[in-house]
């Protein structure tokens, strides 16, 4: 089966991470989850693990947070990298989404450079990134930001040296060998493409304030700036029914 | 719960925070909750609340406070003072020094200072009991989570249950100084082992691009092993994680960091000296010295029995009296300190 052994990294005294790998991999997602429904099984019913506030599932990691003055770190770091060794994956198939980006020059400042770097024109980047169904893997970093993988390998790119102070909301990006999009203005390190004019978080939305969630696959369809400006409108005047940008419900 | 509080100018930098939000980190929701802890609680303790009760963390020009529905009791802690003016004393200035609680009644103004540190706060009866979201009030403006501080916000209080009562007041309390303590990982081996002796024995300064989401630091840069180890697939993220981008320089997480991150994280700040990390202002300089888990916890219980000493010296019927014109009955709202740590 799995010939990777798990790795216990320490992140402080109130959290451990559990590596299995450092690839964007399914196979690895599926432990990851595998071991989170093991932990919050065991959240509730053992001792060791009763200090456990919260859980970071990631794509090839899970981070455990605990409270420091409720458990014994080190039995729990230990407990945790047993179990790890022992638990099996776990698969997940979501909603298919098709959402819309616009690639306007000014939504995109990384665009040119990164097709420059590439030998690619313009085009062929975004003919690529059209025809590409991203899988989000997790839902991190920040409400709502969706990490999705599947880019293809001929748009990888590093991060930026250093990250810029403001990502404006709503840019679409791309590091590595994910997309993502900004949920809101934030520091940030990723090549920003495009951007879409469609909220991936709301607040006041108590059930599913994440419009995305792990598991769910996203294709994106390109737009002029008059579309844009208006489904803009249409989100922030709450007029947006998130069910009209979906593909397919739900396929078993 | 029926005392009133408006906001009649929100000052700069203010933000209402309590411990933090606590199990939504798998969502991408940060933590928030007030970046010196230590602080927040001293404030909540010198008016009789408990740990949990949400302060004002003024980081720049404080809020000015009137109260609409007394009597209620403030306390300040940290480089912070106020100037009361009574609805009922012909607008004469009185000063509020920190560390001591004073009672307000209806129309009473407290017009909050400058915090001269990094995070100072305002603490009243009962807390700033704004409404509860995601099983907090801190707030956490980039998901437009929490109430912000704005001209004419009301917030539910509570009123004291009679009439003249001593006020309370204790020593500062004191923040551990030397250097702030760091377990390294998850990803040191991302570096050189230079870069880990840098760390571990150079002199970092705190730059102005710092906020509650991080702090960013100057000084050598820390040279991965190799270029592509600048740069991970996203993993988990916490406060006091200390990322390392393509540049060297390195960035500590603070209350307000994400989720996750995809920059190697060298080391991590323990969580007893995450507080002193408020305090640091640009400019000022840091360094840092490697810990364990097992010491790591130690230094935590022994400052959590710190904290409990300090609640313990709180003393009632002293130095509020310069400011409180109402010394009457005697009647200690303080609550057993033991039950306060948290």
């Amino acid at each position: 089966m799995e010939t990777n052994t798990p790795r216990l990294l320490p992140l402080g005294d109130t959290a451990w991470t559990v590596e299995f790998g450092n690839r964007i991999d399914p196979a690895l997602h599926g432990r990851v989850l595998g071991l989170l429904l093991e932990v919050l099984e065991r959240t509730r019913t053992e001792e060791t693990f009763a200090g456990i506030v919260d859980t970071v599932p990631t794509f090839r990691s899970l981070t455990v947070c605990y409270d420091p003055l409720k458990c014994d770190g080190e039995r729990l770091g230990e407990a945790l990298l047993s179990l790890a060794r022992t638990t099996g994956a776990v698969q997940r198939d979501g909603r298919h989404w098709r959402l819309p980006v616009c690639f306007d020059s000014d939504f995109a400042p990384d665009l040119d450079d990164l097709a420059q770097t590439k030998g690619l024109t313009r085009e062929a980047v975004i003919e690529l990134l059209l025809a590409t169904t991203f899988r989000v893997y997790m839902i991190a970093f920040m409400p709502g930001f969706p990490y999705m993988g599947g880019l293809p390998e001929a748009l990888e790119m590093p991060r930026l040296k250093s990250p810029r102070k403001a990502v404006p909301a709503r840019s679409f990006a791309i590091a590595g060998a994910m997309c993502a999009v900004y949920p809101w203005e934030s520091p940030g390190g990723w090549r920003l493409l495009g951007r879409t004019p469609i909220p991936l978080f709301s607040a006041r939305d108590e059930h599913s304030p994440s419009l995305l969630s792990s598991g769910d696959r996203v294709s994106w369809r390109a737009v002029e700036r008059n579309e844009y400006t208006e489904l803009e409108a249409a989100a922030l005047a709450g007029n947006l029914q998130r069910a009209s940008l979906l593909v397919e419900e739900n396929p078993s | 719960m029926n005392g009133l509080i408006e906001v009649t100018d929100p000052g700069i930098g203010n933000s209402i925070q309590d411990l933090g939000r606590i199990g939504y980190r798998h969502m991408g929701i940060a933590v928030s909750g007030c970046l010196d802890s230590l602080l927040a609680r001293c404030a909540n303790a010198l008016v009789g609340n408990p740990a949990e009760c949400a302060c004002i963390e003024v980081r720049a020009a404080g809020p000015v406070l009137t109260v609409r529905q007394g009597r209620v009791r403030v306390a300040l802690t940290g480089a912070l003072t106020a100037t009361l003016v009574r609805a009922d004393d012909g607008g004469q200035e009185h000063e509020v020094p920190p560390w001591q609680s004073v009672s307000l009644d209806s129309g009473d103004e407290l017009r909050v200072g400058f915090a001269a540190g990094g995070a100072a706060y305002v603490a009243v009866s009962g807390g700033f009991a704004t409404p509860l979201q995601l099983g907090s009030r801190s707030t956490y403006r980039r998901a437009e989570i929490g109430e912000p501080i704005v001209l004419g916000l009301r917030i539910p209080c509570a009123v004291l249950p009679f009439r003249g009562a001593y006020e309370f007041s204790a020593d500062p309390w004191r923040h551990e100084e030397g250097p702030i303590r760091i377990i390294l990982g998850p990803q040191d081996d991302h570096f050189t082992l230079e870069a880990i002796a840098l760390l571990l024995g150079s002199e970092y300064k705190a730059t102005a691009q710092s906020d509650r989401m991080g702090m960013r630091l100057e000084g050598p840069a820390l040279a991965h092993r190799e270029p592509a180890l600048a740069d991970i697939v996203s993993d988990g993220a916490t406060l006091g994680a200390i990322q390392v981008p393509g540049n060297g320089l390195p960035i500590i997480l603070l209350a307000d960091c994400q989720t996750s991150g995809g920059y190697p994280k060298i080391a991590t700040v323990i969580s007893a000296d995450l507080p002193r990390l408020a305090q640091v202002r640009p400019g000022q300089t840091l360094r840092f010295h490697a810990v364990d888990v097992r010491q790591a916890r130690l230094a935590l219980q022994a400052q959590e029995t710190r904290w409990s000493w300090w609640a313990y010296g709180i003393v009632h019927g002293v130095s509020g009296a310069e400011v409180n014109k109402d010394l009457r009955a005697g009647w200690p709202l303080y609550q057993d300190p033991w039950h306060q740590g948290g």
